[in-house]
């Protein structure tokens, strides 16, 4: 209770301080304009964030100079502000590097860019690279089963792991970090062929709706509609029911099942947005012009409205592919995802996630569900901040 | 009116869906319950017993009449066990209703605890966000909701299960809450999977409130309220806000509706004992009756909130009001 306390005093505290702190820097800068002007609840909201920081730096203090021994309840602190740093650090020397090197358009692209954005694309092209190569880079198998099973990450004996297997092996005995790289694979592959079909089937139904109008705008306008009244994920898994069972009656893998499913589901909104974009452009004159020419259907869809309806697409590409990969991880965290023996981060982290109980004692052990599902995490937050940009540099929003 | 027509005709359709998409599809049910060791008697003799061999529009309007009724019929699992029994199978003994009940309410237990954290959090932080635009409070709230929208539900569960939970045990790993308990411990046992979804929704709602405050900051009554010297909270807070409420309440309905997908993840990750979880169960084990139950339950409740966010938006609107 003494920590309630202690916020409590805190927040209370803060007031007074930030009152100080304004009327003494109003007097040592002659009433500057700046802080003449600064109403109390921004100090207050500066002493407070002030507080934050030193607190963050007070406990990564003790972190470091903490004993290690085997139960370090710094162990997740530590590795987080480790972390955090390095990828910014990282984010920094990239977007640097990306201002210096490369054509001119690439460079003035990099001059303007947030950290956060060259955040999402080094790690975005972190992941391409991985994926593409997981072969080369695990260092076992995804589906091979290695001696001994349970060791612990971190690959200290002292501590119950094993230098062979850096980030330990799991509760059948497969190296983690071969199947965290294989994942990749796995997951963000599928993810993304999902993807490439939900716009595949999505926008050329969306373009011919919006081209042709009339009562086949209007069948597929209807059954999108009622596609769209249930909950996605429900709608997967109830799918999935059944799938399952046609995929053990055919012998077919159900990750092909799943694949075609989400794409279906997914394709609904991206249907609804290539419509309206769609119909957007084949009021333009130059459409009128190509029809008035005898152009056909296909040049007028891809040669026409496509180039023109590029721009909102891909921002839309970037959302739905979170979307998707967040529904496969999480239909795999399920049961219901990819089929084992396959390497995939949401199984990993079901299959692992016992134990996060273990974190108190051993914190090691516990880190291991954490991993794929940091993997997942970190991938989207990539793509959600290149989009974020995206769409903020398009826009021309200032204010 | 017509809007309400329209909620109960999306309904309609949206159960003819459900129930085609388990029914009429091939694949036995019977004979994947039973496993490929069962004897082709067994297997005729569970389709009889659930009714399984009737033309299927007779049963999808059974399972409507019943479902109106709140009679979702009887679980699988459950008509199996009477079947090793030896009793009548479909004797009412554990119907699907029964069985959601109480689950049922703890699932709205937990979206409300959620709702009631969640709504007045996020446009607390999006009004301020909107306050002091561009600011380090700004581009700070902006990146972590940012990072919270885009993480798996069960990456912030387990985040919050470390920190909250393991390290430091204030709160209880598992949600094992009953109808026993006292309000005071059911909350406790809810507050984590409440704090999860919490994080999950709050980042779309800011975002919204701040977009749609600041939309209105360059209309001509705000320069005014400005001229006439008013502090920028009052601003917004008492110009800006009200006519921003529109878009902001449609948003917190699609947001509440979200919440109930993402129930299931939380559900299954806490262990609590909600109708995501028995969602998930079902599925697993092929109880087509719960499914079905399920699913409609939670696309009833997603056209509903749907439905009262238009409805909603109309009401905050006085021009929608009275149309001319």
């Amino acid at each position: 209770m003494s920590t309630w306390m202690m916020i409590l005093a805190v927040v209370v505290a803060a007031a007074p301080v930030a009152w100080a702190m304004r009327a003494g820097l109003q007097s040592a800068t002659g009433n500057a304009p700046k802080w003449r002007d600064m109403p109390l609840s921004v100090a207050y909201g500066y002493v407070i964030g002030a507080v934050i920081l030193a607190w963050l730096a007070y406990t990564y203090y003790l972190s470091v100079t903490a004993e290690r021994t085997p139960v370090d309840t710094y162990f997740f602190f530590r590795t987080a502000v480790h972390g955090f740093v390095l990828f910014a650090a990282a984010a920094w020397v990239f977007r640097l590097l990306g201002q210096y090197v490369g054509t001119a358009g690439t460079r003035k692209l990099f001059r303007n860019m947030p950290v956060t954005a060259a955040f999402g694309i080094l790690v975005i092209l972190i992941y391409a690279i991985v994926s593409i190569f997981a072969g080369l880079i695990a260092p076992y198998g995804q589906e091979e089963v290695l001696g001994s099973a349970n060791v612990v990450p971190g690959g200290n004996p002292a501590m119950g792991g094993n230098p062979e297997f850096p980030l330990g092996t799991d509760q059948i005995g497969r190296d983690i970090l071969s199947r965290l790289i294989y994942g990749a694979q796995n997951t963000v592959g599928i993810a993304f062929a999902t993807t490439c079909l939900a716009f595949f089937i999505g926008g050329s139904l969306g373009f011919l709706a919006a081209t042709l109008q009339g009562w086949l705008d209007q069948v597929i306008s209807r059954t999108v509609d009622v596609l769209m009244a249930i909950p996605a994920l429900i709608f997967a898994l109830l799918l999935m029911t059944i799938a399952t069972v046609w995929a053990n009656e055919f012998g077919i893998n159900r990750t092909y099942f799943m694949v075609v499913i989400i794409a279906v589901i997914d394709s609904t909104r991206v249907f609804r947005l290539a419509r309206a974009v769609g119909l957007n452009i084949v009021v333009m004159d130059y459409i009128e012009a190509a029809k008035l020419r005898g152009e056909g259907l296909g040049y007028l869809i891809f040669k026409e409205i496509l180039p023109n309806a590029t721009a909102p697409l891909l921002a839309e590409f970037g959302l739905r592919f979170c979307f998707v990969f967040l529904t496969i991880a999480s239909l795999s965290f399920l049961g219901v995802g990819i089929q084992p023996p396959l390497a995939d981060w949401g199984t990993m982290v079901r299959d692992l996630s016992q134990f996060i109980n273990f974190a108190a004692f051993a914190p090691q052990v516990a880190s291991a569900p954490l991993l794929a599902a940091g993997a997942i995490a970190l991938l989207t937050v990539a793509v959600n901040f290149v989009v974020d940009w995206m769409l903020h540099k398009s826009s021309g929003l200032k204010e | 009116m017509q809007r309400l027509g329209l909620g109960l005709l999306t309904l309609l359709v949206v159960s003819i869906v459900i129930f085609v998409a388990v029914n009429a599809l091939p694949g036995d049910f019977a004979q994947a319950i039973l496993g490929q060791g069962a004897t082709p008697e067994a297997v005729a003799a569970f389709r009889e017993d659930l009714g399984l061999n009737r033309p299927y529009l007779t049963r999808y309007f059974e399972w409507l009449a019943g479902a109106v009724r709140f009679d979702f019929g009887t679980a699988y699992s459950q008509a199996q066990f009477a079947e090793f029994a030896g009793s009548d199978a479909g004797s009412g003994l554990g119907s699907v209703a029964e069985m959601l009940g109480p689950r049922f309410r703890n699932t709205i237990f937990l979206a409300g605890l959620t709702a009631l954290i969640a709504v007045p959090f996020s446009i607390t932080i999006g009004v301020l966000a909107a306050l002091y635009r561009n600011s380090v409070f700004d581009r700070v709230a902006n990146i972590s909701t940012l990072t919270s929208i885009s993480s798996p539900e069960f990456f912030l569960a387990y985040i919050l299960i470390l920190f909250l939970a393991v390290i430091n045990p204030i709160l209880p790993v598992l949600s094992l809450v009953n109808d026993e308990m006292a309000l005071t411990e059911r909350i406790r046992m809810t507050l984590l999977p409440a704090l999860t979804l919490t994080l999950v929704v709050t980042a779309h709602m800011m975002r919204m409130t701040r977009a749609a405050i600041i939309n209105l900051l360059a209309s001509p009554y705000i320069e005014m309220a400005r001229l006439k010297g008013i502090s920028p909270m009052r601003v917004i807070v008492r110009h800006a806000l009200p006519n921003a409420l529109a878009p902001i309440i449609n948003v917190i309905a699609l947001n509440l509706a979200y919440l109930i997908t993402g129930v299931v993840v939380v559900e299954v990750v806490f262990v609590y004992p909600g109708i995501g979880q028995l969602f998930v169960d079902s599925v697993k084990n092929r109880d087509i009756p719960v499914v079905q139950a399920c699913c409609l339950i939670f696309a009833a409740a997603y056209i509903l909130l749907n439905l009262m966010a238009d409805i909603l938006s109309i009401l905050s609107n006085p021009r929608l009001r009275h149309p001319k």
